[in-house]
């Protein structure tokens, strides 16, 4: 007699410590196996994009700080970038570096909580305190360096609003030597732990065709073993000059394209972040770092893509120009958005506790997939 | 496939004429197709075949109604496309959902935020809003929001 099994439906969030913000999962279980799982997203919607079509350029600098609240210096310099490369604004060297020398910082610290609150989900709380103590100390040097801790609005068309204070560099060194030892500790403590391994290898495994098809982007896609990453292949700002290597994913343990690779490309990550910092402070050149212009911002009528490598992958901000101070239209692609969708696919036929390793790996930002 | 060859694929679904080239370095598209909402599938299916990815879909709201942009891309070479489908106003459009992966939530946003149909698509929900909601915010005749305007723009003299 075959046994009458049911299936039972059960929500996932929108509040829960897994989730990474607001965001919300339906999941249609048997058991601890889920059968469907979609997504349910649009909590934190703020409208950015229509924000964006009623404010002057500069005036929407301060809302892409909101976009991606972990890795603010990197939506503001994808944001500059594009309105400087419509409205052809020059930025002195000293500024570009000081651009490059801040985005890769916090890029370290938006890897650190990433890895910091994947240790978490699977049940490790200390490293995230861990990571919280390092990131800490970055957030005191951006408070030094632009007044604020978390959404800084510090770069600006043409250049970036402060100048370096007085002994930042030294104090950056210093961060720099005390932070490249705590790398290999975590190492030890996480990436190399057994119980942490056995729990991620093989888990939720995203092919490289898979991860192309949702597109995919940044650390995700690296780690199901495609090479790409627009600092190296399409180098803006001045990540020409600079020298590092960019991981991506081997199946040297587990599988290709699991989640103990989209953890692991985040630590290589942070190797690489430290050495374009060290490269940045050696070749920091003496000048002006802000490009100021009295005039009134307007753009030429056109249409303009630009996109950065931010932490979370390649963020594109599509502007459509009809002349005028205001845009007609600004998309913003976010990396998040496809991250999320790929859930959906994936996140079928895993355990409930899998699917939160899955969301942790993707390391999506709610703010992001929402805007 | 280089860029040339790109062309040459996409000129079979689509007229010649409607497939321009643009300056990849200034504004980061390479080439730039115009073409009508039945074309969109067939071209869909090409890109795909040239071994290109899609990076995304979105619209814009303009006089003459909502412009449907999707945007191609493919890492062997410097191709990224841009098709730009101009729609009357209530005029729908095929999905591309059944060739792409990723349209089926890019859809669904354009769906959201412009109320573009998108015929056949197997799950056409607002994703953004909340369901009961009954506008599409990025139709420009959407709420202005007074923000940055005057006080004399808003009130009158």
């Amino acid at each position: 007699m075959p046994l009458a099994t049911e299936t039972m439906v059960l929500n996932m969030g929108p509040h829960h410590p897994s989730t990474h913000g607001v965001l919300r999962f339906i999941l249609r279980t048997d058991g601890e196996l889920i059968h469907m799982c979609r997504p349910d997203i649009g909590y934190l919607h703020r409208g950015l994009e229509k924000i964006a079509e009623q404010v002057p350029y500069a005036h929407f600098m301060p809302y892409t700080d909101r976009l991606d609240y972990l890795a603010a210096m990197n939506c503001n310099l994808g944001y500059a970038i594009t309105i400087e490369r419509a409205a052809e604004i020059e930025v002195p060297p000293r500024a570009e570096y000081i651009r490059v020398l801040v985005a890769e910082l916090n890029r370290i610290i938006s890897h650190l909580i990433s890895v910091g609150t994947f240790a978490m989900d699977m049940g490790a709380v200390t490293p995230f305190t861990h990571t919280l103590r390092e990131r800490e100390w970055v957030n005191d040097l951006f408070e030094e360096l632009c007044g604020a801790r978390l959404t800084y609005n510090y770069i600006r068309f043409g250049g970036v609003a402060f100048d370096l204070p007085e002994g930042f560099l030294d104090r950056l060194s210093r961060f720099l030597d005390y932070f490249e030892p705590r790398l290999e500790q975590y190492n030890r403590f996480i990436s190399k732990n057994k119980i942490f391994k056995e729990r991620l290898v093989g888990v939720a495994v995203i092919s490289p065709e898979e991860a192309l098809d949702y597109r995919l982007v940044g650390p995700n896609l690296r780690a199901s073993g495609i090479d790409w990453d627009l600092r190296r292949d399409e180098p803006y700002s001045v990540y020409g000059d600079l020298a590092f290597d960019v991981p991506v994913g081997v199946s040297e343990i587990g599988e290709l394209g699991d989640c103990y690779s989209r953890y692991w490309i985040r630590i290589l990550e942070m190797e690489q972040s430290v050495r374009i910092l060290r490269q940045c402070m050696e070749k920091m050149p003496e000048g002006p770092y802000w490009n100021r212009s009295k005039k009134k911002l307007k753009v030429e009528p056109g249409e303009f893509y630009v996109r950065t490598e931010a932490p979370r992958g390649e963020l594109g901000f599509y502007l459509i120009s009809k002349g005028g101070i205001k845009p007609h239209r600004l998309k913003i692609m976010t990396g998040s958005f496809s991250a999320m969708s790929i859930v959906e696919k994936v996140g079928s036929g895993l355990m409930v506790a899998d699917l939160v390793a899955l969301i942790a790996s993707l390391d999506v930002v709610a703010p992001e997939v929402d805007r | 496939m280089s860029l040339e060859d790109l062309k040459e694929e996409l000129s079979k679904v689509v007229d010649p004429r409607n497939i321009r080239s643009r300056d990849y370095e200034r504004d980061g598209f390479s080439v730039e197709i115009e073409a009508k909402a039945k074309e969109v599938v067939a071209l869909a299916q090409a890109a795909r075949e040239a071994d290109c990815f899609l990076e995304s879909i979105t619209a814009a709201d303009f006089t003459e109604g909502v412009q449907i942009l999707y945007q191609f891309n493919s890492f062997s070479s410097v191709a990224r496309t841009l098709v730009r489908v101009q729609l009357a106003r209530n005029e729908s459009v095929p999905t591309i959902s059944t060739i792409y992966d990723a349209a089926m939530w890019y859809e669904r946003e354009v769906f959201d935020l412009y109320g573009i149909q998108f015929d056949n698509h197997p799950d056409l929900r607002r994703i953004l809003l909340p369901e009961d909601a009954d506008f599409h915010p990025l139709l420009k005749d959407f709420g202005k929001v007074h923000a940055f305007r005057s006080t004399e723009e808003i009130y009158g003299e």
